[in-house]
């Protein structure tokens, strides 16, 4: 009988993600529809310590283990290396997180996006620095709680929006941009088959909701990453060669039941979710003219 | 020639089972096979194997079932939460 998503698993079990782990489910998803000649690079972070230690191995396809800037750089010498030995049939793959791609890793996805290597570079979006204890990082959402935004007498959540670094691959025309998340493995595999079409870069963002640092019970993994959807705080949209697309058919829900889900929002009072509520808004509604204006462009 | 060290054992030769406090059990009379518990296990515990007879009806009996290998499932309770039928029990482990 044929399954959903395909049969094949490239991803081990007996690895050392926490239970209920949604980056593991991405890298999971990713290996399925990229397949056996994939050679991935990931640099600090969790998926650094999730296949185990020495001499465990959790892929059955080749990983290299790279410095947390460097992601960027070590995909654009893979992908050159492997072309100089007539491996052009490979997949390469940076599966890097989001403190490895909007803060410090940044400027070397920039670069191997601007040199145009045929690459894939996946950034598992868990909205912080979870490996090391949960800290702020320039993807965290406004209102969340962390370790180094801790909530006591002086309520220091997180002040600031999530960088949106899918957004800033658009600025920079990157050929293929995408958001996905886990709940819709469905369309996550379907989106890097539209990317394997693409020649040249390719920048998938996946929400990944973690357990362990957004405080919420393991077995809700897939039900929070389905609200964060439905609650606009994570759209979902391709940019193919300069057409956008945005994903509109969901059921939408309010913002307060993606926050009430999670304890790294219990803090937030009304006024507060309403800011949320009015961010969540407005991005929908600039969604929507990049929409109108991308596609007037290609008409 | 290897310049740098290299993992090559398998995380298949390490069991996570340890890690359980809670123990899902399908409950295979209710189930109808559509496969999300095993699409949603971030631990890859299910895998899908052929026609089995405790099934609710003939035609599901034919059909690909899931299995839990207890010996990599940590019991996150996702397949739980996810399962339409709501034919996945969770109990909690009892240590003889
Ligand atoms: C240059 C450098 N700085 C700091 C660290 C410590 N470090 C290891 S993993 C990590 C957090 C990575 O966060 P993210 O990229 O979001 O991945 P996650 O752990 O959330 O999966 C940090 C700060 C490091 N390994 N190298
Ligand atoms: S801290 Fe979060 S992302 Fe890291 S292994 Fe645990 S659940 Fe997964
Ligand atoms: S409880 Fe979690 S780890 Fe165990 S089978 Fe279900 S989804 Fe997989
Ligand atoms: S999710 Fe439930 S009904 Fe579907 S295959 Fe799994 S146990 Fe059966
Ligand atoms: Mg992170």
């Amino acid at each position: 009988m044929p399954t959903s998503i395909p049969k094949e698993e490239l991803m081990a079990p007996g690895h050392t993600a926490c239970h209920g782990c949604g980056a593991t489910l991405a890298m999971r998803y990713v290996l399925k529809a990229m397949g056996q000649k994939t050679v991935v690079s990931v640099p600090a972070s969790c998926w650094a310590v999730i296949p185990g230690a020495m001499p465990f191995r959790t892929l059955d396809v080749p990983m290299v283990y790279t410095p947390f800037a460097a992601t960027g750089a070590s995909i654009s010498g893979l992908r050159e290396g492997l072309d100089i030995q007539g491996k052009t049939d490979y997949n390469v793959v940076g599966f890097a997180g989001d403190g490895g791609t909007a803060d410090i890793g940044l400027q070397g996805l920039s670069g191997a996006m601007e040199r145009g290597h045929n690459v894939f570079y996946i950034m598992y979006d868990n909205e912080g620095y979870m490996n090391t204890g949960v800290q702020r990082s320039g993807s965290t959402p406004y209102g969340a709680k962390t370790t180094t935004t801790p909530v006591g007498k002086e309520r220091d959540f997180k002040k600031e929006n999530k960088k949106i670094v899918a957004d800033m691959m658009i600025a920079q025309n990157v050929p293929y941009v995408a958001t996905a998340t886990i709940a819709y493995p469905e369309d996550l595999i379907r989106k890097i088959d539209h990317a394997k079409a693409v020649h040249g870069p390719k920048f998938i963002q996946i929400l990944a909701p973690c357990p362990t640092g957004w405080y919420y019970p393991p077995e809700k993994t897939i039900e929070i990453s389905r609200l964060a959807v439905q609650s606009r705080m994570f759209p979902l949209y391709e940019f193919i060669q300069g057409k956008f697309y945005l994903n509109k058919s969901f059921k939408p829900v309010d913002v307060s039941e993606y926050v009430k889900a999670q304890d790294r929002f219990k803090h937030l009072n009304d006024d507060e979710i309403d800011n949320l509520r009015k961010y969540v808004d407005e991005r929908w509604n600039q969604l929507l003219e990049w929409e109108k204006i991308y596609s007037e462009q290609k008409e | 020639m290897v310049l740098v060290p290299v993992s090559t054992v398998s995380t298949r030769n390490h069991p996570t089972d340890s890690w359980r406090i809670q123990r899902p059990t399908i409950q295979y009379d209710k189930c109808i096979r559509c496969m999300i518990c095993w699409k949603y296990c971030p631990d890859n515990a299910i895998e899908i194997e052929n026609g089995d007879e405790s099934a609710p009806n003939e035609r599901i009996a034919k059909m690909e079932y899931p299995v839990i290998n207890y010996s990599f499932c940590k019991g996150c309770g996702i397949c739980a939460n996810e399962c339409p039928e709501k034919c996945i029990d969770m109990e909690f482990e009892v240590i003889e």
